[in-house]
């Protein structure tokens, strides 16, 4: 047995061995102390959707001799909930993308070291819920609105909805497709969208009318937007009988830059009285090793650079007054004046009961 | 024994026990009360009784459909069954994103059954309980096949030609030597169907959850970890059940079969009835298992301009137009390739290890025991050992949580199980004497298994690496967790196109996954042909 240990321990090694020369992305980079080169990391947990382009990256590491290194992990709600986990000792020095739904969690757990960052006069007001503290900063706003497929509407010659109550008219009766609250943001984002129409009592009546109007719930955004809605390009394939669905005002623009050839105009619209308004914040970790790297970090994802390279990556809007929205926005895009909005602490105090209730009404 | 053990205790019990650990400790003090108030909640019951009951389900209807193509594979010879048998393979790596899509268009809206018949199964249990096949054919056919293929015909016609009819002859003679290996297949496949996770989210809708599932939904949606644990803790114990049932069997029939090559057991059909048997299975797998797989790839073509290699064509820039990635999705296949390598050798030196281990004769109680845990991580959710990872792995010299050898190790873990269940019966098979004869005529304990066991095994253990290799590249759950954007592995890449909306990212997305297949299927063809001349030796 002896003999087959040693064996065995030299075959591990050498399959180890074998498998850093293969090159996994095996060299650690971690933070080198800023060595001759004065090159030193800043890490930046996120989120699978978080996107930057490489050129403003290295424009930052131009900037302040910072390489920005990003760790995605799971979606919005998983990565927070690590974080979380590993409060005191974190994997990173700044955390990007607690949004309005789960801020109250980040705040609660004492995330965050508090940090006011250079040039936070240029953003928006309303974004900044956590003025007082500073513990976090305002990045981006996305809208979770009803898009419609607009070809359906105009072989119809039907108007396709615009607020919360048209949803319910017989016209467009097994038409909806929403995803699951439980598991999907957009899910979550539609069902607060409707809390805050129509009240905390009055949201159960608003969802048994709808459902008695037949809005169909599958899991998430994925297979709701390619396999059931009729508008997309997936859901064209997938021959998708459902052309009203929930998902982003910033979906229509999406399905323009990523159709080819590019249409003059896009395929789908955006209900613009069902929105609910999505604000996503970044906050420097408690515990961050390297807190100054972090914090020209935060000064750098509210800069003008960024925030004007932001909505093409990640198809969000930018909170910095004075970032231009690139062309496809405001060619494509809606604008969504009154979105509806529920306050941070609010959610944390009722999120559970409403989707618990939510989940009863609708899926069960 | 001490590697696979050291192993096991640092890179599964220990992440596990911590995270299950805070979810039962208050305040320093142990709450076992939580484990009644959970367990006592209707919608955790509902939960329960689902998971048991679909699994048994699926774990039926795959024996039912997939045994007779276990027998085809092992017995027959056809044109392009080595191609197929890498195939149906292929389904066990996709990442259940891409299962769901392809299903939901053979059974949704639209679909074939919906334009043939006017059925529409998507959000029944019907959908689920066939992508379980779907999912699992291979191990029945890999696992009972490979087996079956090695069995000496000759002692079956020795029965008859004492008497027995054909009936009796096959139930005295190969079904008690098949026995471990069904019942190593069966438990595998109701393993992998009670802990289904994509399967259930996306074919049953919202409104079916199984344990998995909730674990998930409870640890990383709303991180109430007191109930996860408990959660875990009846998955444990329900995994635990299982194991010693199968262990019970097993024991009960372990005989020392005549190994004999494949290559002498399979011969071309002969007469009607087995012409008929290969028809149907081959129709089986043409409707289970090729069909879904079709339309993938029909999807991945299908293009505003007609069909064409334009999406394949995207995949090899880095996105000009607003970056998906960092780096081109093509660069994807090759981080998969590596991290499966590396997962395959890990998964095959612990587990070669412990399956040498498990057959010695001396091996006691204890040994047993490790026999079981080795298959534990197949019932513990990935989300489970991630978040372990999160609290116990981020103290020098072990804080890995940011280290790419994460990936591989995760992987390995769900690799092991399979190398130890493919090597095991074959190992236990081997006769003892032979070891002993090498050992009299003065051969090293190390020596004696390579001249005596290796020859004999070396075709389980490439089944088992094909299987661990296979397992690693369409591993999506612990890949997630460990977070390298710089390098994503294909099914990361597949549900990153996916998740946004856009042709291009849609097509782009079926033809990673039709790359994925692709790249599966060769794998695991040169697998087969790996097999030397020399196995002729038998």
């Amino acid at each position: 047995m002896n003999t087959t240990t040693k064996y065995a321990a030299t075959a591990l090694a050498a399959a180890l061995g074998v498998s850093v020369l293969a090159g996994c992305g095996g060299a650690d980079d971690g933070a080198s102390g800023g060595g001759a080169g004065g090159s030193e990391t800043v890490t930046l947990v996120s989120h699978d959707s978080f996107n930057a382009s490489d050129a403003v990256l290295k424009a930052f590491t131009k900037e302040t001799g910072y390489t920005v290194k990003v760790l995605k992990s799971g979606d919005a709600g998983a990565a927070l909930n690590q974080e979380i986990l590993t409060k005191g000792s974190p994997r990173g020095d700044v955390f990007f993308g607690a949004d309005n739904t789960l801020l109250s969690r980040a705040l609660d757990n004492g995330l965050f070291t508090p940090y006011k960052a250079k040039g936070l006069e240029r953003v928006a007001a309303d974004t900044q819920l956590d003025a007082g503290k500073h513990r976090v900063t305002p990045v981006d706003t996305g809208d979770i609105c009803v898009n419609y497929d607009k070809k359906y509407f105009a072989d119809r010659k039907l108007d396709p909805p615009q607020s919360f109550d048209d949803l319910l008219k017989p016209a467009y009766r097994n038409l909806l497709v929403t995803e699951n609250a439980a598991t999907s943001s957009p899910g979550l984002g539609f069902l607060l969208g409707t809390v805050a129409a129509h009240g905390e009592t009055g949201y159960q009546d608003y969802w048994k009318k709808l459902k008695s109007n037949g809005v169909k719930v599958v899991d998430g955004w994925e297979q709701a937007y390619n396999e059931e809605f009729s508008g997309s390009a997936g859901g064209k394939k997938a021959k998708a009988d459902r052309p009203l669905v929930v998902s982003y005002a910033s979906s229509p623009p999406v399905e323009v830059l990523y159709a080819d050839p590019q249409p003059t105009e896009a395929p789908t619209g955006v209900a613009t009285g069902t929105c609910f308004r999505q604000i996503e914040f970044a906050g420097l970790l408690d515990g961050a090793k390297n807190e100054a790297g972090g914090k020209a970090l935060l000064d750098f994802l509210i800069s003008k650079r960024f925030q004007e390279d932001m909505p093409l990556n990640m198809f969000v809007n930018p909170v910095a007054k004075d970032a231009k929205l690139p062309e496809l926005f405001t060619k494509f895009g809606a604008t969504v004046d009154k979105p509806a909005t529920v306050a941070p602490e609010k959610i944390a105090e009722n999120r559970e009961q409403w989707v618990q209730s939510w989940s009863s009404l609708v899926v069960k | 024994m001490a590697l696979p053990v050291a192993f096991f205790a640092l890179f599964f019990a220990y992440p596990v026990a911590a995270i299950v650990g805070r979810g039962l400790r208050a305040d320093g003090v142990w709450r076992f009360g939580r484990i009644g108030e959970v367990l006592s909640r209707p919608d955790i019951l509902d939960v329960l009784w689902f998971t048991t009951w679909q699994a048994l389900a699926s774990t039926a209807l795959t024996l039912l459909i997939a045994l007779p193509g276990a027998y085809v594979f092992a017995r027959f010879d056809f044109p392009g069954k080595q191609l197929l048998r890498a195939v149906v393979t292929v389904p066990f790596v996709l990442p259940t994103v891409v299962v769901g899509t392809a299903f939901l268009a053979l059974l949704g809206r639209g679909g074939l059954l919906d334009e043939l018949w006017g059925v529409r199964l998507d959000t029944t249990v019907w959908a689920i309980l066939l992508a379980h096949v779907f999912f699992n054919y291979a191990v029945v056919v890999r696992t009972v096949g490979g087996l079956w293929s090695q069995l000496d015909p000759r002692q079956e016609e020795a029965a008859r030609v004492l008497g027995a009819g054909r009936l009796a002859a096959w139930r005295r003679v190969t079904l008690p030597a098949l026995a471990p290996a069904v019942a190593a297949a069966a438990l595998m496949v109701f393993l992998f169907t009670f802990t289904s996770f994509g399967v259930v989210q996306i074919l049953g809708g919202p409104a079916y959850s199984t344990l998995e599932v909730e674990i998930y939904r409870q640890t990383a949606q709303l991180l109430d970890l007191p109930t996860a644990a408990v959660l875990t803790l009846v998955q444990f114990a329900a995994v635990g059940g299982i194991l010693a049932v199968h262990a019970w069997t097993v024991r009960r029939r372990e005989t020392a079969l005549k190994l004999v090559d494949p290559a002498q057991t399979s011969r071309p059909p002969r007469g009607a009835g087995q012409r008929t048997l290969l028809g149907g299975v081959l129709l089986s797998v043409l409707l289970l298992v090729l069909l879904p797989l079709g339309v993938l790839v029909e999807r991945s073509l299908d293009t505003s301009g007609g069909y064409g290699f334009a999406f394949y064509r995207a995949l090899q820039s880095a996105d000009a137009n607003g970056s998906t990635f960092l780096v081109p999705p093509l660069d994807a296949i090759g981080n998969s390739l590596r991290y499966a390598l590396a997962a395959t050798v890990i998964a095959l030196v612990i587990g070669g290890l412990a399956a040498a281990a498990l057959t010695r004769r001396r091996a006691g109680r204890l040994v047993r025991g490790f026999d079981a845990l080795l298959m534990l991580p197949l019932g513990v959710s990935a989300v489970t050992v991630g978040f372990g990872f999160l609290i116990t792995l981020d103290r020098p010299p072990l804080d890995l949580r940011t280290s790419w050898i994460l990936v591989p190790l995760a992987q390995a873990l769900v690799g092991v199980p399979f190398v130890v269940r493919t090597m095991l019966p074959v190992l236990r098979a081997v006769d003892d004497r032979l070891r002993e004869a090498a050992a009299v005529l003065g051969a090293s304990p190390l020596r004696a298994w390579r001249e005596v066991d290796l020859p004999l095994v070396r075709r389980a253990v490439l089944v088992a690496s094909g299987f661990a290799f296979a397992v690693s590249l369409g591993e999506f759950g612990a890949t997630v967790f460990i977070a390298r954007p710089d390098n994503p592995t294909l099914p990361v890449a597949v549900a990153r196109l996916l998740g946004r909306s856009g042709e291009l990212n849609y097509g782009q997305a079926m033809a990673l996954s039709t790359i994925l297949m692709l790249v599966c299927a060769v794998s695991l063809l040169v697998l087969e042909r790996i097999r030397t001349d020399r196995s002729g030796e038998f």
